[in-house]
């Protein structure tokens, strides 16, 4: 009884903590998760789409935003690109393959131009979560109202441009008339005429004018691009994890010997 | 030639001796059960927390301006310096996991209680050191949540009527939180603490070997011993308890590794993902939170939300969060029972250590969340009957009715 009365406790606090997600105003497309971020799963063993998130971070992103706490011998070493290749095709400036990845913009003009300055995105992925990077980069819409020209559903009055909007196309914002939900999960009705209310809700992102890529290259496109940038936050996941594996079977082994002697010595006492 | 070795260095200082008084033959009752681990299990926790640590610190850089940087250094450049890192932080939380098992069993069976009260003292100031220890180390990655935590916990030092401006400005070492406040609590976390911490341990073995262990049935076991004068309801540690001890470690060490390869960020309450961003003092976060293991005391320190006599609501809040933490070195002389432990105390003793668990995890998870006014109320509640656990002690071990103790252990 006890335990009952504990797990309702907490139960009753859970409920309370009803909020908006994590992924601020996003919606999709059946309004079914309002805020909610889209799910992936990153996969670090896929090098072919670390590498062609690299080539994306590298062409579209870099300018702004540094790796700075990662080095580009590493990199070119985890993503199995030799180094000849990685140095012609993925060092723009005088750099050496042992450097950090840096970027030549200082931080003070970068407060000029953009009001912030952009930030390093080594961690991003471990500080936001992969999912929230996912949506976010797939949120941007046209907004004349903002400096930029665009906003995005994630990350409400973001400083930053849309930097693959010649890649995705441009998104508007529209409004939609959609049954209202209520409460317990249903949909609305009149009382009197048992006809479904419609509500007007806002924020469903639609596409305007296309971009070099379909919806589906893009999406996958970005899921290497938040790929990249997930092995960039955890580069020994991967290896951490095959490690793992002969540690736990070692200390199963180590137990299981430490038990016979235990169960051993044990029959002298009684 | 061994033999005439261990002679020589006998004759010179008692090797052979001290061996036998404290491990190889000290007697462990035979009725001790699986809370008696995590006694061993700290120490193993202690050698790991060193040996990390003496190695983590090989590489870290400890100034405002290197700090977070040599750890992403460490992470990526150093040779398996990611294990050594994963060890530390899993083992922070590790340490704090079982002090907190090893006190409830102190609670459960009386170890407090006459004559180890002197134990029980010195276990807590290593659980004080302990939170030092947690809190220093935890600021030093420098990260967003290390900088604002350690701002929530030294303004309330601030909060102290007339001397806390001046105080918290000493502490500190500067007007805000900067790259001074980190080299002190470095040199804390790094030296004063760790030996502090060293010499309290000791010393808590050497009281609890002149005193014996406790066991679950809170009997004396020197009662009855046989003709050498060993107790007749103990075992040797060596070979019987290290035997155990082994088995048990390496059971311990599955849970350990297997966090510490798998989720070393155990869901964000191992590792915070708002540390994954550099200490900035011009963004605050949307909510601060303390480590889990500090949690019920940072409910309690939120639960007061109104000024007291003339004291700020921030300082009354410090003072129970305050007392939260120290009431527990008071237990010896709270507890008035006749007996030990709780199998044979009365169910109002049963009743109130239930109350006190159940406040404890609650008031846990309460720091973890934002606060709301539903929550705050919670959080006065269950502080109130935190804190009854402890005050009404006296009255409620004196009044009820206990069982019969038993002559000698008994064993299931």
């Amino acid at each position: 009884m006890k335990y009952l009365s504990l797990l309702l406790l907490l139960f009753s606090i859970q409920l309370e903590s009803s909020s908006t997600g994590p992924c601020g105003e996003y919606i999709t497309e059946d309004e079914s998760n309002q805020g909610e971020c889209i799910k992936i799963d990153t996969d670090h063993t896929d090098k072919a789409s670390l590498q062609r998130g690299a080539k994306l971070y590298f062409n579209y992103c870099l300018g702004c935003h540094s790796l700075k706490f990662a080095r580009y011998n590493r990199l070119a070493k985890d993503l199995e690109i030799p180094e000849e290749i990685f140095q012609q095709n993925l060092i723009f400036g005088d750099q050496k393959m042992g450097d950090l990845i840096e970027i030549g913009m200082s931080s003070k003009d970068a407060k000029d131009w953009f009001g912030v300055p952009p930030p390093d995105l080594t961690l991003e992925t471990s500080l936001r979560g992969e999912d929230w990077v996912y949506t976010y980069l797939k949120s941007f819409y046209i907004d004349e109202t903002r400096p930029l020209g665009v906003n995005n559903s994630v990350y409400k009055n973001v400083g930053m441009p849309n930097v693959l909007a010649t890649l995705q196309g441009r998104q508007i914002s529209v409004c939609k008339e959609l049954p209202d939900i209520a409460d317990n999960g249903g949909l609305k009705q009149d009382p009197l005429t048992g006809q479904i209310i419609n509500i007007t809700k806002c924020g469903f992102l639609e596409a305007d004018q296309p971009g070099l890529m379909n919806e589906e290259e893009f999406d996958s496109a970005i899921f290497d691009l938040t790929n990249f940038l997930s092995y960039m936050a955890d580069p020994i996941r991967e290896e951490r994890k095959s490690l793992g594996v002969y540690v736990i079977l070692y200390l199963v082994i180590f137990s299981i010997f430490g038990y016979l002697l235990y169960r051993e010595f044990k029959k002298d006492l009684h | 030639m061994f033999n005439k070795v261990l002679g020589w260095f006998d004759d010179r200082l008692p090797v052979t001796a001290t061996w036998e008084r404290h491990l190889s033959k000290y007697p462990a009752p035979i009725n001790m059960n699986i809370w008696y681990l995590a006694g061993v299990l700290l120490v193993l926790v202690m050698v790991i927390q060193f040996l990390s640590g003496i190695w983590l610190l090989m590489f870290y850089d400890p100034t405002a301006e290197g700090a977070f940087a040599s750890i992403q250094y460490i992470m990526r450049d150093v040779e398996y310096g990611w294990i050594i890192r994963y060890m530390h932080t899993t083992g922070a939380s590790a340490f704090f996991a079982l002090i907190y098992l090893h006190m409830l069993r102190g609670m459960l069976y009386g170890s407090y209680q006459k004559p180890r009260e002197l134990i029980w003292v010195l276990g807590w100031i290593t659980y004080f050191l302990l939170c030092a220890l947690g809190f220093t180390g935890y600021v030093l990655p420098w990260g967003q949540m290390s900088f604002w935590a350690a701002q929530v916990i030294m303004s309330l030092f601030g909060s102290i009527p007339v001397v806390g401006e001046d105080l918290l400005i000493w502490i500190r070492g500067d007007y805000l939180i900067s790259g001074i406040t980190l080299t002190r609590l470095f040199a804390l976390h790094v030296v004063l603490l760790p030996l502090a911490l060293i010499v309290v341990v000791f010393v808590h073995f050497l009281a609890l070997h002149e005193v014996g262990s406790n066991n679950p049935d809170g009997v004396d076991v020197k009662k009855y011993t046989d003709h050498d004068g060993v107790p007749l309801d103990t075992k040797p540690f060596f070979p019987y308890d290290i035997t155990h001890d082994i088995y048990a470690i390496g059971i311990f060490l599955i849970f350990f590794c297997f966090i510490m390869f798998f989720y070393p960020d155990g869901g964000g309450y191992l590792i915070e993902a708002v540390n994954y961003e550099a200490a900035d003092r011009l963004q605050t976060p949307d909510h601060i939170v303390p480590s889990w293991y500090y949690t019920p005391f940072y409910a309690m320190l939120r639960a007061i939300t109104f000024p007291l006599f003339g004291l700020s609501a921030k300082f009354i809040g410090f003072v129970v969060m305050a007392a939260g933490i120290a009431i527990f070195v008071a237990m010896p002389w709270l507890d008035r029972s006749p007996v030990k432990s709780i199998r044979y105390k009365g169910i109002y003793s049963k009743l109130f250590l239930i109350v006190f668990i159940i406040s404890f995890l609650v008031l846990g998870y309460l720091g973890t969340v934002a606060p709301s006014p539903f929550r705050t109320t919670l959080a006065q509640i269950f502080t109130f009957t935190y804190f009854a656990y402890f005050l009404l002690m006296p009255i409620y071990t004196k009044y009820e009715i206990c069982k019969p103790v038993p002559d000698r252990v008994t064993l299931s």
